[in-house]
């Protein structure tokens, strides 16, 4: 399941709801992407105070629901959720959810790394940090990202 | 034809979306956007080839030749950067 939402979600919460009722899991695993103050490494100057997240209506559904589709069919998932926030948002506030459900760890483990790596490049989003003085920086693709999601093709 | 912009093209050409009627001449997204560029201005600023951008046509990514159509949805925004 996908959701795009501008509101806060509650992790545990999240993963109690999506293994309730179903004992074929036999594990989960969850990546949380955060808001964090700095744009690269720790000793940059600029501070980001906060960044707001644009998105693309309807195309983002549509890529996150094939990226799910894509995931189920090469691993034996009992169960997956995305959820991707936009708007605006602070240090330390969440971003984004993966959870994948399987009977066994490895497909939990690869799918939700594999799910990340392809929601970074394909799904439309676009974050504007402002920094320290309120100033809005568009964030740049970074080349990792491609790198990181080609490697599934292989 | 609707044209979506997104993220700095949006603010570059100061607009969210747009319809245009495409000239008989205009078939495929390249021509789409040289048409856009050959207004000039904000939109040869924002769409210049030192520009690094993605198309989305109907919701899909889509190569330079892709066939176009007025009825299509043209989105053209930079690379993503979520998650």
């Amino acid at each position: 399941m996908i959701r795009v939402q501008a509101e806060n979600f509650d992790v545990g919460a999240e993963i109690n709801a999506l293994s309730h009722g179903n004992t074929a899991i036999g594990g989960i695993c969850s990546f949380v992407g955060l808001v964090r103050d700095f744009q690269h490494t720790k000793e940059d100057e600029t501070r980001v105070s906060a960044m707001t997240l644009e998105h693309y209506p309807g195309m983002t559904e549509k890529k996150l629901e094939e990226i799910e589709a894509i995931a189920r069919d090469r691993w034996p998932l009992e169960d997956v959720l995305i959820i991707h926030r936009y708007g605006r948002m602070e240090p330390g506030e969440n971003i984004v959810l993966v959870v994948t459900a399987s009977a066994h760890r490895k497909a939990a483990f690869e799918s939700a790394e594999f799910l990340m790596d392809f929601l970074k490049t394909k799904a439309p989003f676009w974050k504007l940090e402002e920094d320290d003085n309120g100033a809005g920086n568009w964030v740049d693709a970074r080349e990792a990202d491609e790198d990181a999601a080609s490697k599934w093709n292989r | 034809m609707k044209i979506l912009y997104f993220a700095w093209l949006r603010t570059t050409i100061g607009c969210t979306e747009e319809e245009i009627t495409l000239p008989d001449n205009v078939t495929c997204v390249k021509e789409v956007l040289n048409h856009l560029r050959s207004k000039g201005g904000v939109y040869e600023q924002a769409l210049g080839e030192d520009k690094v951008i993605r198309v989305a046509l109907n919701q899909d990514y889509v190569q330079d030749d892709a066939p176009v159509s007025n009825n299509d949805e043209f989105a053209i925004f930079p690379p993503v950067t979520g998650g």
